[in-house]
């Protein structure tokens, strides 16, 4: 035996993986460097470092001198500012709440949507859409409103559906009742919008999502909710790492399995449903970056759920920076972005995984 | 110490558990046996808190419907029959999910709960695994780990279900005696088994179940007769009875 085994074999070391120094500085520099770079690209091209000193000359104290012009200021922190903020909670919150599902219903294909969120917020906003735009009593707050109420109401329901199932078939029960809602809402949205062709346009515009209308009342709205939303998920990181052994195991643990699922799930939905109201449907960011943690860190929840939340915010940020730059001054929809982009990375990252595990 | 009082456990309209009154002392290996659906998983999952059921069911002479959860999980470590062993979590990281019953809902594990896990993988000779994902060990080894993981829990009553299945011959002993081993510790060991010689070998005391009712107790010598066999599996067999204990032999019809 060499000397190095038989030091392993003295004192094991027995502990939890978790985040990790590396995967954590990478992880935060990733989502660093993604927030300079959403600032800064643009119709309007602000230098890095003007970036960083304008954000200081709004610290008190500190004496920075203001670098930009009223103009730029404007462009930059009215305009942008909010776009990749937005983009950021959005982004880490779809990841954060994709982890999770994906942890509580042990399926790794689970995504945020998979309780019925994106069928019912995309019937309330089109219902918003379609009559209070009508009616001509919309304001600004009225689709972002509806969507989420949608959101609400439709997990409510499949919760209601899949509980009736009883507790031993709970977990596969709340997945069917999930794809009856999704497709129930899908059906009554598709022919609301059928009825009123006029609003079409802008039905598909918040169905396909985006953040070109971003404005600092969108980020109040949705950042209370993600705030909450995550600290819970992230709270939770070992209890998602429990209930991987299986329902029964977990209660031989002394785990309340019904109680830890319900917090998850009402955390992860609330978090995913205030952003998709300010945001519109983002596929796959949901699926994407957990994954991509796992294949690339570990497949722990103490690794896997803070790492989404980070990720996937930086993530979320360079996929709409791409968006709004590759067709200048048109914007390709982010959802499209976020599936063009993000399947050839992740046969990348499946592909170079293989060998190292 | 565990015991049950008129133990029922019912599906819907059938009882797979019909009145069993059974008594496990601490140190003591008691093994239910009886053909399929017998009712011996039933039994075993309603000691552990996990199947609902009607009459008592007690731990060191205390109601476990008052306990609760935490506290029934501090007293009794469960083991299912196939466990959930996630491929790629390390052996220490499974180990250290024993050590949950201890740590608060939203907490994590502290030096007390890294010492109780790494004495289990000392104590089932896991040190040199204790970094390998769970999914690059053989059965006999991942058996092991899964023990590990409910002796980390520290409970002073095991519950295994079927421990030795989808092991070779010498895995199933080698597993058995460190249940044994255990058994030295202090720890009361309730088991259900299929294989009966190896059943007569281990546990100090037999409960033979059928239809979810107590039809033989004793050692093995009172237990594993040719006709109770016959009678209640329904097999063909051959008894042995020699100093190294029962055998039991299936013999073709």
């Amino acid at each position: 035996m060499t000397a190095t085994a038989e030091r392993a074999e003295a004192a094991p070391r027995v502990e939890a993986r978790g985040v990790g120094l590396r995967a954590g500085l990478v992880t935060v520099a990733f989502l660093l460097a993604a927030l300079l770079v959403g600032l800064a690209v643009g119709p309007v091209h602000v230098g890095i470092g003007s970036i960083v000193r304008s954000a200081l000359s709004y610290v008190p104290f500190l004496h920075v001198h203001q670098p930009l012009d009223a103009v730029d200021r404007a462009v930059l922190w009215q305009v942008r500012a909010p776009r990749v903020a937005l983009a950021g909670l959005v982004g880490g919150m779809l990841a954060v709440a994709g982890a999770s599902y994906q942890g509580v219903f042990r399926n790794p294909l689970c995504d945020p949507y998979l309780l019925g969120v994106a069928g019912g917020a995309g019937l309330g906003a089109t219902l918003a859409i379609v009559y209070a735009s009508a009616a001509a009593t919309g304001s600004s707050w009225t689709v972002p409103l509806a969507a989420f109420a949608g959101a609400i109401a439709a997990v409510v329901v499949t919760y209601a559906l899949g509980r009736s199932a009883g507790a031993t078939h709970m977990t596969g029960a709340l997945v069917l009742a999930g794809v009856t809602m999704a497709t129930f809402t899908a059906a009554v949205q598709t022919f609301v919008q059928q009825q009123h062709t006029q609003q079409l346009q802008n039905v598909y515009a918040w169905l396909l999502g985006g953040f070109s209308t971003a404005t600092w009342r969108d980020v109040a709205i949705c950042a209370p909710y993600v705030a909450v939303s995550s600290l819970v998920l992230v709270l939770h990181r070992r209890v998602l790492d429990v209930l991987s052994l299986g329902d029964d195991e977990a209660a031989s643990l002394g785990m309340d399995v019904a109680r830890a699922r319900l917090a998850i799930v009402v955390a992860a939905t609330l978090g995913t449903a205030a952003a998709v109201s300010v945001s519109g449907l983002i596929a796959f960011v949901g699926i994407i970056v957990p994954h991509t943690i796992r294949l690339l860190v570990s497949t722990s929840y103490r690794a896997v759920v803070p790492l989404s939340l980070v990720a996937g915010a930086g993530f979320l940020v360079v996929t709409d920076v791409v968006a709004r730059t590759v067709l200048s001054p048109a914007e390709l929809p982010i959802g499209v972005v976020t599936a063009f982009l993000g399947a050839p990375f992740f046969a990348v990252v499946l592909r170079t995984a293989r060998g190292v595990r | 110490m565990i015991e049950t009082r008129d133990l029922w456990v019912r599906f819907g309209p059938v009882a797979a558990v019909r009145g069993l009154t059974l008594r496990a002392e601490a140190g003591g290996w008691t093994a239910l046996i009886g053909p399929n659906g017998a009712g011996k998983t039933s039994a075993l999952r309603a000691l552990a808190g996990l199947a609902a059921y009607d009459g008592e069911v007690l731990l060191d002479g205390r109601d476990a419907r008052r306990l609760g959860r935490r506290a029934v999980a501090r007293l009794v470590a469960y083991v299912p029959q196939k466990p959930e062993t996630p491929a790629a979590l390390t052996v220490a990281e499974y180990v250290l999910l024993g050590r949950t019953p201890h740590i608060a809902y939203l907490g994590g594990e502290g030096r007390r709960d890294r010492e109780a896990a790494t004495q289990a993988l000392r104590r089932l000779e896991l040190e040199r695994f204790a970094e390998r994902p769970l999914g690059s060990l053989s059965g006999g080894e991942l058996q092991r780990a899964v023990l590990a993981r409910a002796l980390a829990q520290a409970a002073a009553v095991l519950l295994l279900d079927e421990p030795t299945t989808a092991l070779d011959l010498g895995r199933q002993q080698l597993v058995l005696d460190l249940v044994d081993a255990l058994r030295g510790d202090g720890l009361t060991v309730v088991t259900t088994m299929h294989d009966l010689t190896l059943a007569g070998q281990y546990a100090e005391r037999l409960v033979l179940l059928n239809e979810g009712s107590v039809v033989a107790e004793g050692t093995a010598a009172d237990v594993l007769s040719a006709p109770n066999v016959a009678t209640h599996y329904g097999a063909n067999v051959r008894v042995v009875e020699d100093e190294a204990g029962v055998f039991v032999f299936p013999v073709r019809r």
